[in-house]
């Protein structure tokens, strides 16, 4: 609309407008750019652009050795950096058929756990912290500390927790971090009883009843992995479908939650009893960790060049949902190739959907809700915002035409 | 000290901007918020936009599309700023030198005041920093003290 119309004369035909949301924007921990066709207040399509956070790792890997990747892959998210190097590590170990000892698979378990808890107490946190509730942020981040902790005491770090390596893990448990542990997840129980009280709140819970639904089909259709599906009634977790690591052992001791609601408020039920389900399966793992050595006796240089030309797919559940990479070694310790297809980018077709035919002001809390971790989504596959189109660009393109 | 640059000294304001980083600062920064660390006890806010910003935190390694925009939020934020460099990426590219997309440290880019170096560095690292950045800045330290 132009200046100085008159407010008579405006025309009750209906103009789609186009917002722009991002790269940089409030509501955006990262930098993705939204296009949202919208109708008033509603929003009648939408379009994603990509490549802000693109680091070019896939191609940086094959650029180095196995030992130098497997730090690199542990830099692709903060977030979910226990998921990352554990799923590489599963395929090269399977390509060079090794074997590592049960209680480093163990151990493995716990940590992906133990991130799993507070990568979805991060999550429950920026959301509320959406949805216009400070005070669950500040809860949520406080009680995610006593995770960290033990993190910390037990790795080395909060964040970057660097556990795995060949042929097992870096560092071993000892009684007091194992009593630790548990008296931190013991605290942390506690803790959840009153987040669980904070989520079913009226306020929050009519912010996010109804927002940003997803039918059990879209959800089947578009692919949808980890808790948003979890949350459309789709019954898929990799650790009870495909187990990993030690999950097999541990089958019994963790159910899977699902929701058939679809909308937002379901997701935050489903990662919030998530959480509690981790803390079942990180006592079960503490109660039954099994004697004996953490890793191969021998160097990880010598493990490097022992392992052979090959393929292999490896998947884990992240936090997030189901993360898969695609490794080819070329026999010389380095990677011809490897191809890594995070859960952000899976759920991307199943945001969009949910979009579409939302309300304006709701789309942070949507955007939110599938716990976007746009530094792992950053691969190759772009949608122009301009053209609507989507097209696979190829990694040589990327370098040159700066997408 | 007048009322303005006093307050500037006091309360400064934050912005963070995510370059290309993998989300494991921008966690410490955003625990850095959180009541255990509680950097706004040195009156620092976080705000939505770079132009009420006092303090630019920047994190992650520049990358080539996010490059026009970290030099445009720069230019937003309104003098005097300061920069605070956040984790090994910013401050020298960390494991992501090399990479085709790689645009150099954050300092070929916007000039920076202070630097926090870790992968990624404690809270409490980033408080100081922030700490830093004000005193050397705006003069004082935030919440009064001489920033000595």
């Amino acid at each position: 609309m132009g200046e100085g119309q008159e407010v008579g004369m405006v025309t009750r035909e209906r103009e789609l407008m186009r917002v722009p949301f991002g790269p940089i924007h409030p509501a955006l921990k990262e930098p993705v750019k939204l296009t949202l066709l919208v109708d008033g207040e509603e929003v009648v399509d939408v379009s994603i652009e990509l490549g802000y956070v693109h680091r070019g790792i896939e191609a940086l890997a094959e650029t180095r050795n196995i030992v130098q990747v497997l730090h690199l892959v542990e830099r692709v998210c903060g977030i979910c950096s226990h998921a990352h190097p554990l799923c590489f590590i599963q395929a090269i170990e399977s390509i060079g058929g090794i074997e590592p000892p049960e209680r480093a698979l163990y151990i493995r378990s716990l940590v992906a756990e133990l991130e799993r808890m507070q990568s979805h107490l991060m999550w429950l946190g920026v959301m509320s912290y959406q949805a216009g509730l400070l005070t669950l942020f500040m809860y949520a981040l406080r009680v995610r500390e006593g995770i960290l902790d033990v993190l910390e005491e037990f790795t080395g770090n909060r964040v970057i927790k660097e556990v795995n390596t060949i042929g097992g893990v870096r560092r071993d448990l000892d009684d007091r971090i194992i009593a630790r542990m548990r008296s931190a997840v013991k605290e942390l129980r506690r803790a959840l009883k009153l987040l669980i009280e904070a989520v079913h709140d009226k306020t929050l819970e009519s912010r996010l009843e109804g927002v940003g639904v997803l039918e059990h089909g879209e959800a089947v259709e578009l692919c949808a992995v980890g808790p948003v599906a979890r949350a459309s009634g789709v019954d898929f977790d990799v650790r009870r479908d495909d187990p990993y690591a030690a999950y097999s052992q541990l089958r019994g001791k963790f159910s899977v939650i699902v929701r058939r609601g679809g909308d937002a408020l379901s997701r935050t039920e489903v990662r919030i009893l998530e959480v509690l389900e981790s803390t079942e399966l990180v006592e079960a793992i503490l109660d039954e960790l099994p004697q004996g050595e953490v890793r191969l006796g021998k160097s990880l240089l010598r493990l490097s060049r022992e392992i052979p030309a090959g393929e292999d797919v490896s998947r884990v559940e992240a936090p997030r949902g189901e993360l898969l990479y695609y490794v080819r070694t070329d026999g010389r310790e380095f990677l011809n190739r490897l191809r890594i297809r995070t859960p952000t980018l899976a759920n991307f077709p199943a945001l969009m959907a949910m979009l579409r035919g939302s309300e304006l002001a709701d789309v942070p809390i949507i955007l939110s809700s599938i716990d976007p971790c746009i530094a792992c989504a950053e691969r190759v596959t772009l949608v122009d915002a301009r053209e609507g189109a989507r097209r696979t660009v190829r990694l040589s393109e990327l370098g040159r035409g700066g997408g | 000290m007048g009322i303005v640059s006093g307050s500037r000294a006091r309360s400064p304001w934050l912005f963070l901007l995510n370059a290309s980083s993998c989300n494991g600062c921008v966690m410490e920064f955003l625990a850095a918020l959180s009541p255990r660390y509680d950097v706004e006890r040195l009156g620092c806010v976080l705000v939505g936009t770079p132009r009420q910003a006092d303090i630019l935190v920047i994190v992650g390694p520049v990358m080539r599309k996010m490059l026009p925009m970290i030099v445009r939020t720069y230019e937003q934020v309104p003098e005097p700023k300061a920069v605070v460099a956040v984790g090994s990426c910013a401050v020298s590219g960390g494991p992501f030198v090399g990479s085709y997309a790689f645009e150099g440290p954050l300092d070929d880019v916007v000039p920076v005041d202070v630097y926090v170096a870790g992968c990624p560095p404690k809270p409490e690292a980033i408080i100081r920093g922030i700490y830093e950045a004000v005193a050397r800045k705006f003069g004082r330290g935030p919440g009064g003290g001489d920033g000595d």
